[in-house]
Formats: C-alpha cells, sequence, structure tokens
C-alpha cells in the first residue's frame, strides 16, 4: 500500500543516511561529559519552551474560539506567520524588538530616573539573552502553533453541549469545569510534546540569544563534532541521542493525549454564546491584543527594516528567488501527495513514521546521504534531489497533522458510500478525497510552501554554487557587511512566504467542485 | 434468492445468528430494538463486515468474500448518502461508473433516472441545495441506474417526517414493481413494514428470526414481537 | 573561447539555411569544452558570490589557463575541509583555497594535501614558510566599535570596563577561535581568568560572524569580534567613517587564509599554476575590496586607500598549527568553564 510504502521510505531515509555515518566513522563514540551538559540544556530549554507556549496559547486560543470581531480570520491568519518565519530573519525582529537597543527597552528608557551621583540616569531594562531569551524566542516560533491546536479542541467541543451548559445556567466557571478542562487535558499533551521536540533541535535561536556555552544544544555539538573535530562517530552518536528523545516524546504524546491535528480548522462555525460579562470580555480583548503585538511587532520590525534594503539587493537575489520559489513549489506537491497516501493508510505507526523528521540532524542526514551518494555519483548533480527531499521529510510532520485528521474524517463519513459505489483509486482521489479535503490539502500546501521557502534547505555538502535559495543569500549578504541587502532581501522572503501560504490556504478555501 | 447460511457476526462482544432465504422479488423489513443488530446485518449482506463463519449466497453464488462493489447489492445509508461537493447527476453517474467517465448515451440514462424519480431539470444542483426529500429521491436515482437485484435500505429515509417518508417508500415499491428487485429494510417502525407489504423479520437477543408474512406476523405476534410493539 | 554554445545557437534559431553551419559550430565547440581541462577549486561559500572574488578570480585565470576553473563551495572553510575527508582520496578537488590558520594543522593531519613550490613576495607581518600552503590574504582579529563609543585598549581593559561585547563561539567560527587563540596565547594559564573577568561584559556568543556583526550594526553591543579591515568596508563601500578597530595592548592575532593542492588531483600542472596564478596582481588585487582581508601580496597599485586609515597592530600574535591544536582542548574547556558560571 502506499501509504506504508511512503511510511517506510521516510524511516529508510532518516536511517540509513545515519547508519552510513556510523558505517564510515567505524562505530559511535560515547558523548563526553560536555555533551551530556548539552543534552540537559537542550531538554530543559524544550521542556520550558514547550510549557510556556501551551499555557500561553490557551488563553489566546479561548478567547480567538469565543468572540467574533470584524477582522479575527485576517488576525489569525497573520498570527501564523511567526511559524513559517526563517529562523535567521524572526531573530532580527526579535532583537529589534525585545534587544538592547529594541523597541521594549526604548519604552522603558523613556522612564529613567533623575541620575543619582555619578551622573549616569538609571533605568529599566530587560534583556533578552539567556535562557529566557531562547525561551522567549520559541514561545513566539511555536505559540501560533499552540494556539492552532487548542483552538481546533475548542471547536470540536459540540455547540450543543455549550447551549446545554447556558441553558442549565452554568457560569464561566462552571463551563471551564465541564466542558473546557476535559477538552484541554486531551489536547494539552499533544501540544507540549510536539512543541518539545520541535525545540529539542534548536540551534541557532539557542546560540545566538542563549548567550554562552551554557546555552550548548544537542545541534551545536553535533556541529561541532562534525565540522570542528571531524569527529563523525560522536556525531552519529548525538544524533541518534536526539532521535531517541523525539521519537520518545513523540511515542509520550501517541499515549497521553488525542493527537488529532490542527486541522484546517477556523472554518468551522461555532455558535459558541460568548460568555457575557465586562470583566471577560476585557480579559479576552487583553489576551489577543497582548498575543497579537507579540507575534506582530517582530514582523514589522523586519518589514520596516527591510523596506530601505530592497534597493540595494543584488540582482543575484532575483536567481535565488527563482530557485528558493521552484524549490518550494515542487517540495509542496511532494509533501502533500506523501502526507496523502500517508493520511490514507490509516495507521498509527504510519503517523510515527511522519513524526521522525523532526528529529533529524540536517547536518548528519546531509552527511549520511553525502556518503552513500559519493561513490556513485557527483552530490552535486543530486543537489535538487537532496534539497527537495529534505525538504519534503521536514514539513512532513507538520502536513501530516493537518492531513491525518482530515483523512479520517472523510473515511469515516463517505467511505462506505464510496466502496459501496467501488470508487477506487484515481476516482475515489479525484471525486471523493481530493475535493472533500480541499481546504485542509490548503492549508497544508500553504504551509509546506512557506516552509521549504525559509528553509535554509541546503545542505551545505550539496550545495550547488550557481543555486542559491533566497535564505541562504539572505545569509551570505549578511556575511559580506552587506546588512541593508540581506535585511531587504530577508523582507522579501518573509512576504514570499507568507504569499504563499496565503494563496495556497485561500486556494483550498476555493468554491467545491460541481 | 438471498441465502444466509448460518451466518454469525461478531462486533466486539455483540453477537448475531441468521439462518434463512429470502426469494428473489421479496421484500423485508428488519424489526427490532436499537442495538439488537439490523445494520449489522445489512452491513454483512452489503459487504462492510465478514462474517465470522457461514456463508451468504446469491442465487448460490458464495458472495461472503467479495467486496462490496462487487455484490449484487445498492444501498442507502443513514445518512450521507450523497457527496455534497457533486453535483446530483455526478452523485446519480457514480452508480453506473465510479470514475465517471459517462458516454452520451449513460449520462442520459442518469438524467433519465432523475426524471423518473421526480428531479428533472434539478441535475446541476449541489446536494446541499435541495431539501431532504429531494435528497432522498437523488440517492434513490442513483439505486435506479445502479441497476442492482438487492436494495438494502438502513433508514435512509428516517430524518423526514411521517409524510414524505410514506411518500418515499411508495416511490421505493413503485420501482421495485418497475424492477422485479428484491428489497431489505432497516425499520423502527411498523407502519413502514406494513407499507412495503412484505416479509417481516424479528431482529432481537442475537438472533434475526426467519422472515415472516407481515400482516401474518402483526395479527398474530410471537412473544418477541408483542415485546417489541409493547 | 566560446562559452554558452546554446546561446548563439538561440540567436540563429531563424535561419534555417544555417542550421547545418550551427549544428557543425554546436559540436564543435562541444568538442572543444570537452578537451578543456577543468580546474576544480573547492572554496567557502562567500568567496563565489558575485560580491566576492570568486567572478574576477575566475575570468582573469580562464584568460591564461585555457582551462575552465570550477568552483565549489561547501558552507565555510571548516566545512570545506569536512567534505574533503569525507571524499578522500575520491574527492574531485584540485585544490582548495579559504582555510585558515585554525585549520591548516587538521588538513596537514589529513594527509590528502601534496606539496607545493610557490614563489612570492609576501605582504604577511610573519615569515611564511609552509611546504603544503599557500596564503592569500590575511588580517587581524580587532575589536570593532564606534569613535564615538567605548575604547578599551586591552582585555583587562575592556574586562574592567562596563563595555558591551558579541564574540563568536569557538566551536562553530572560525574568529570565534581566533579569539580563543588570542587570549590563550596572550594569557597562557591566566586566560580562564581573563575569560572570568570578560563574563559579564559579553552579551552573548553567536554561531557565526554574521549574527554577531548584524547585533553590532543592529546596537546591540557596544563591540563586535571581527577584523581590522572590518572599518574599510564601511569606509570604501559607504562612506561611512564611523566604525573603528581598537588597538589592543597584548597585540593582535592573525588569520591567515590558504590555499593547497589535493594529492588525488588529476590537473596538478595546471593546479600548481592556479597556485602560482595566486600570489599574482590579477588575484590579489581584487582581494581588498571583495573578500575584505589584507592581499598576501602587495598589489601593483598598492591597499586601496581606504586601508591606509587602519588601525596597525604593532604586535601580531599567531600560533603554529601544532601549538594551536595542542592547546586548543585546553582553552575551550576553559572559556566554557569560565563563561558559564
Amino acid at each position: 500500500m502506499a501509504g506504508r510504502a511512503a511510511a517506510l521510505a521516510i524511516l529508510t531515509f532518516l536511517l540509513v543516511p545515519l547508519g552510513a555515518v556510523f558505517w564510515r566513522a567505524g562505530g559511535g563514540a560515547m558523548p563526553d561529559v560536555h555533551d551530556w551538559a548539552a543534552v540537559r540544556f537542550t531538554l530543559w530549554q524544550a521542556a520550558l519552551s514547550a510549557v510556556a507556549s501551551t499555557l500561553l496559547a490557551v488563553p489566546v486560543a479561548r478567547a480567538v474560539a469565543r468572540r467574533r470581531f470584524p477582522g479575527r480570520g485576517a488576525l489569525i491568519a497573520l498570527m501564523g506567520a511567526p511559524f513559517i518565519l526563517p529562523v535567521i530573519v524572526a531573530v532580527i525582529g526579535l532583537i529589534a524588538v525585545y534587544g538592547r537597543g529594541g523597541l521594549v527597552n526604548d519604552l522603558l528608557g523613556l522612564a529613567c530616573l533623575p541620575p543619582p551621583g555619578d551622573g549616569r540616569p538609571r533605568c529599566l531594562s530587560v534583556s533578552i539573552y539567556g535562557l529566557h531569551g531562547v525561551v522567549l524566542a520559541h514561545v513566539f516560533f511555536n505559540l501560533p502553533l499552540a494556539v492552532r491546536l487548542i483552538l481546533q479542541g475548542w471547536l470540536a467541543i459540540p455547540a450543543e453541549r455549550f447551549r446545554l451548559a447556558a441553558h442549565l445556567g452554568a457560569g464561566p466557571g462552571d463551563v471551564q469545569r465541564l466542558l473546557e478542562w476535559p477538552m484541554l487535558r486531551a489536547t494539552l499533551p499533544g501540544v507540549v510534546l510536539i512543541v518539545f521536540a520541535i525545540c529539542l533541535s534548536s540551534f541557532a535561536v539557542a546560540l545566538t540569544l542563549g548567550g554562552g556555552p551554557r546555552a550548548t544544544t544537542v545541534e551545536l555539538a553535533i556541529y561541532q563534532a562534525f565540522t570542528y573535530d571531524f569527529d563523525l562517530a560522536r556525531a552519529a552518536m548525538l544524533s541518534l541521542v536526539q532521535l531517541l528523545l523525539v521519537t520518545g516524546a513523540g511515542l509520550l504524546a501517541l499515549r497521553l493525549g488525542r493527537t488529532e491535528g490542527f486541522g484546517a480548522g477556523l472554518d468551522r462555525r461555532i455558535d459558541m454564546l460568548p460568555p457575557g460579562g465586562r470583566a471577560l470580555w476585557l480579559g479576552d480583548a487583553a489576551w489577543m491584543t497582548v498575543a497579537a503585538l507579540f507575534l506582530l511587532l517582530p514582523l514589522g520590525a523586519v518589514a520596516v527594516r527591510g523596506l530601505s534594503g530592497l534597493a540595494e539587493m543584488p540582482p543575484s537575489v532575483w536567481g535565488a528567488t527563482g530557485n528558493s520559489l521552484a524549490i518550494a513549489l515542487s517540495a509542496t506537491l511532494l509533501t502533500v501527495s506523501v502526507a496523502l497516501a500517508l493520511a490514507l493508510a490509516r495507521r498509527g505507526w504510519v503517523d510515527l513514521a511522519g513524526m521522525a523528521p523532526l528529529a533529524a540532524s540536517p547536518l548528519v542526514l546531509g552527511t549520511g546521504l553525502f556518503l552513500l551518494i559519493n561513490p556513485v555519483a557527483r552530490p552535486v548533480d543530486w543537489a535538487l534531489v537532496v534539497t527537495l527531499a529534505v525538504n519534503v521529510a521536514m514539513a512532513l510532520p507538520f502536513v501530516l497533522r493537518i492531513v491525518l485528521p482530515a483523512a479520517q474524517e472523510v473515511e469515516r463519513s463517505y467511505g462506505r458510500l464510496a466502496d459501496s459505489l467501488g470508487m477506487r483509486g484515481m476516482a475515489r482521489l479525484r471525486w471523493l478525497i481530493l475535493p472533500r479535503m480541499r481546504r485542509p490539502l490548503g492549508f497544508a500546501a500553504g504551509l509546506t510552501a512557506a516552509l521549504s521557502m525559509g528553509d535554509l534547505g541546503v545542505i551545505a555538502l550539496f550545495s550547488d554554487p550557481d543555486k542559491a535559495t533566497l535564505p541562504l543569500t539572505v545569509f551570505r549578504l549578511m556575511g559580506a557587511y552587506r546588512t541593508e541587502a540581506a535585511a531587504g532581501a530577508a523582507l522579501l522572503l518573509l512576504v514570499l512566504s507568507f504569499g504563499l501560504f496565503l494563496i495556497f490556504d485561500l486556494g483550498g478555501r476555493g468554491a467545491a467542485t460541481r | 434468492m438471498l441465502q444466509l447460511d448460518d451466518l454469525r457476526l461478531r462486533q466486539g462482544d455483540f453477537r448475531l445468528t441468521a439462518n434463512w432465504t429470502l426469494a428473489e422479488g421479496d421484500r423485508l423489513a428488519l424489526i427490532g430494538p436499537s442495538g439488537a443488530g439490523k445494520s449489522t446485518l445489512l452491513a454483512a449482506i452489503a459487504g462492510f463486515l465478514r462474517p465470522d463463519s457461514g456463508a451468504l449466497r446469491w442465487n448460490g453464488a458464495d458472495l461472503t468474500a467479495e467486496p462490496p462493489a462487487r455484490r449484487p447489492v445498492a444501498m442507502l445509508f443513514q445518512d450521507q448518502n450523497l457527496f455534497p461537493h457533486l453535483s446530483i447527476l455526478r452523485n446519480v453517474g457514480l452508480g453506473i461508473r465510479p470514475d465517471l467517465r459517462l458516454n452520451a448515451a449513460q449520462r442520459a440514462q442518469a438524467l433519465a433516472a432523475l426524471e423518473r424519480v421526480g428531479l428533472g431539470g434539478m441535475a446541476e444542483r449541489l446536494p446541499g441545495s435541495l431539501s431532504g426529500g429531494q435528497q432522498s429521491r437523488a440517492a434513490l436515482a442513483r439505486v435506479l441506474v445502479q441497476d442492482r437485484p438487492l436494495l438494502l435500505l438502513d433508514e435512509p429515509f428516517s430524518a423526514l417526517g411521517p409524510a414524505l417518508r410514506a411518500e418515499m417508500l411508495d416511490l421505493v415499491t413503485a420501482l421495485l414493481d418497475e424492477t422485479g428487485g428484491t428489497l431489505i429494510m432497516v425499520s423502527h417502525a411498523p407502519e413502514d413494514a406494513r407499507r412495503i407489504g412484505g416479509l417481516l423479520s424479528l431482529v432481537d437477543e442475537g438472533h434475526a428470526a426467519a422472515p415472516v408474512p407481515g400482516g401474518e406476523a402483526f395479527a398474530n405476534p410471537s412473544p418477541g414481537l408483542r415485546r417489541y410493539l409493547g | 573561447m566560446l562559452k554558452h554554445p546554446t546561446d548563439s545557437a538561440r540567436r540563429d534559431k531563424e535561419d534555417a539555411l544555417r542550421h547545418l553551419a550551427i549544428a557543425t559550430g554546436l559540436l564543435a565547440a562541444t568538442q572543444a569544452a570537452a578537451d578543456t581541462p577543468v580546474l576544480s577549486v573547492y572554496t567557502y561559500d562567500s568567496f563565489n558570490t558575485e560580491w566576492g572574488p570568486g567572478p574576477a578570480v575566475e575570468q582573469a585565470f580562464e584568460e591564461t589557463c585555457g582551462c575552465d576553473l570550477q568552483f565549489v563551495t561547501a558552507g565555510d572553510g571548516a566545512s570545506v575541509l569536512s567534505r574533503l575527508r569525507l571524499e578522500g582520496a575520491r574527492s574531485e578537488a584540485d585544490v582548495v583555497l579559504g582555510l585558515d590558520t585554525a585549520l591548516i594543522g587538521a588538513a596537514r593531519e589529513s594527509g590528502l594535501f601534496a606539496p607545493v613550490t610557490v614563489k612570492a613576495d609576501y605582504a604577511l607581518p610573519i615569515p611564511w614558510q609552509d611546504p603544503e600552503f599557500v596564503p592569500f590574504d590575511w588580517g587581524y582579529f580587532a575589536f570593532v566599535g564606534l569613535k564615538d563609543g567605548p575604547m578599551p585598549t586591552s582585555f583587562v581593559e575592556l574586562a574592567e570596563s562596563d563595555a558591551s561585547v558579541v564574540i563568536q563561539d569557538p566551536r562553530s567560527s572560525t574568529p570565534g577561535l581566533g579569539l580563543l587563540m588570542w587570549v590563550k596565547q596572550a594569557y597562557g594559564d591566566a586566560a580562564e581568568d581573563i575569560w572570568e573577568e570578560l563574563a559579564d561584559n559579553i552579551v552573548t556568543v553567536t554561531p557565526g560572524w554574521s549574527e554577531a556583526y548584524d547585533l553590532f550594526l543592529d546596537g546591540e553591543a557596544d563591540l563586535v569580534l571581527s577584523y581590522t579591515t572590518s572599518p574599510a568596508y564601511h569606509l570604501i563601500a559607504e562612506g561611512d567613517d564611523s566604525k573603528i578597530a581598537l588597538p589592543f595592548e597584548e597585540g593582535h592575532y592573525m588569520q591567515v587564509e590558504v590555499a593547497g593542492m589535493l594529492k588525488s588531483s588529476d590537473q596538478p600542472e595546471l593546479a600548481q599554476q592556479f597556485l602560482q596564478f595566486m600570489v599574482t596582481d590579477a588575484f590579489q588585487s581584487v582581494i581588498p575590496t571583495t573578500n575584505w582581508m589584507y592581499p598576501a601580496v602587495e598589489p601593483d597599485a598598492g591597499l586601496p586607500e581606504g586601508y591606509m586609515t587602519l588601525m596597525e597592530p604593532a604586535k601580531p600574535l599567531l600560533m603554529s598549527a601544532e601549538e594551536a591544536a595542542s592547546v586548543r582542548d585546553v582553552a575551550l574547556d576553559e572559556w566554557r568553564r569560565a563563561l558559564s558560571q
């Protein structure tokens, strides 16, 4: 069956290269004391980030679920942007807001106390550097995801229950206890664990904002082992540790909670009666405002910084844009197809296989593939294939969470009818699956396109010098003192990523076929 | 002839047995309390549930291992009998070719079926824009073009009002009169069983009783049927 | 040389009468391309960008060599070396360009490099003698700040001041490793104390140079670890003279970027020719305003004007590859301990 084949292909794609690295290294090497410190820090920051993202997402999701206001859809869409933002761009935006010279500190600076004896004014200031900065950045990235997942839980509570509760005279507290808490208890473990898994492989965020060697993650240890020590045995071992951690988290998530995905969601009309009371209304408004500011200000900062740089961009940016678009669109087609095949296979371990790429270290994966390909072909000839494959694998965990529940829903509702009519293969796909799944597929395609657009995606070992991608070009410009041009290209990247996301997402919402 | 040959069904803890035959052209109503297994029996005949043991035959041919679409069966479910994203014409067309590659004659056949059930001129409408009764008619039009000798109804009209339900059952009997098809329907309502004027089988306590003529059964109910009718 | 036969083919496509002639021409061009020896040069990513030295170097060398020079890029210098080690003797590389003094030890140890003889009148502040590696540019590490900002004159003074600084991680970046060696060579056993003193000045440690320099330009720190040549970029390319490199009393650690030839090269003569070309004016004159480093050999026209204003350290520091290799792990442990508190 196509689904099982796809699941096997994914596991093969992840494990065989790792095996190749072990083979080349002649076995594994035990991680040293510093590596274990890195493992501890990685777990700790991922746990904090996951819990913080999830807890903050609860009131935001509740506010979004039960309030109606003009521009709600646009707000939700915009609030999702950080998740699809390239790390490097997001960090720039975060620093522009929370950095030492950022907006927040500028505002705090306005409230300086008069100078004491030494003549320097005393100012309050916040620092983004340190563990809290890492967590802040991870919350920035993952809050949108968490909100969407939890919102889905809220929308899954049948409207009749809220009506019944209102009919029985239940106050907001009772509704919380009777309806919302059981839903949260079922949903939150899954949310915590997926954010945890995402944060486990953090590299640039943890290092740039971490403030020093305390903030060493496993991914950095792998990088160091591979690049600066050329210790393949240790790199492979660390990669294995990382894989086990994420797989463990994934298994826990499957056990502990309903892991239905974040669905196309948001389109379902829910007649949830907004609870009365000015205090509650104000509370909801406050949560939504804070979340919107938290997520949108850094994006605004990226935009402002980039505007003046647009004119400075060298012509190569356009070639890179073309390359990135081509990769993003091909990766989208492939990822959605693979996810659909997996989703229609309907098996638990298939779900887990789709999650596994979260754990893969791109460096070790790339090295393994290089070791496999190099003896038989020129790696550069395989650059496109490898880049695509890596992008597909990296987007799959997210896409699968969207497509899987939707596919199950279609099969549950219409599977028997289709079976009784003998709709199989292409006929079933064309006349049932695709039209019924337009929305989730559109959403999934938008997410994949944006993620592949923003992914550095290129494994240095396979990089084709003439086929630079846009994120790589941003990075190259930054590395050549051309900060303005880099900011311009980063803005271009932001606009294109988000634009692709919107086009696919909205396309999925278009009229159904007749 | 439909033959339920010492059929034993199991779904989790639930068990059901049936051992009887039904002649071609017969109309059978399965009645019994909720959860007694009426739909389960129908699902087994349609091919959605593999029997634990026993066999299912149609005119002597063993159906037990056949997939749903290869059985001589057309079926209407409790709900979701139409694909809401496809026009009425396409929904009917699926009964002719599941890949919808209809030639002119097949298209005409589908249109004629729609005409027959009183939906002429509505071919291009989406199911959502039709009333409940019209949706049921559209589903019946598909049954017509499917042209299968055995029709299974799993309470497809239960959401309709009494008058509309009666109208649909009349339409079903009229269609069966034309095609000479065999009918098995699940029903809660004894009046539905009377309306189709055929056989009756009580499904209760893990057993689907052999069909008996409906008039007789109601005039002279068995203890089980009496309990059910209250 | 006809570089793009297909382009000319397209131009003449409509002239049906000339089809045959074109086809023959194409054949000849393809033939010629097949006969042209290819020199494969592995280098770091930023070398071969449109604003880097790559394009000018390629053009200049191809004019003289009758060959096709192909750059293959693979991340930073350390990644290039990793790739070579993965490929081993199967590598297509003829020349590797862009290793630096911190990597020479490991590169030599790999046994992949062939001895070369290149004659040049180096403008390096230290004597250069290496059997395998030829320098093409160099620079001093330095803290770069603003003219009107804090200007500590030594590590000790920096540590005592409340100036903020962004540095790079020695485990993932060349400048980070350079700083580690700088402090180690200047302070020896007292290096750990210096790091401890510096800890509260360090805003953050970034994975690479780009992130650190970007943070500095954004005003996140008073100082950033970079090169003494950094102000030249702002001066020459942006007309901005507000950035300066701070002279430190301890002296300044050097980075020398080198190239070498692989034993496994199937074009040893061409590779040798390229390395010799590398120290000529055609190559060297491009370096200052593309790679923003000092050329290894003074260009005929001298250094660009902006370079004249640069700070020149009184005391160049550089450990030999062997020395650097022997202290690296200890220095890294000290660094990690001091900054982890």
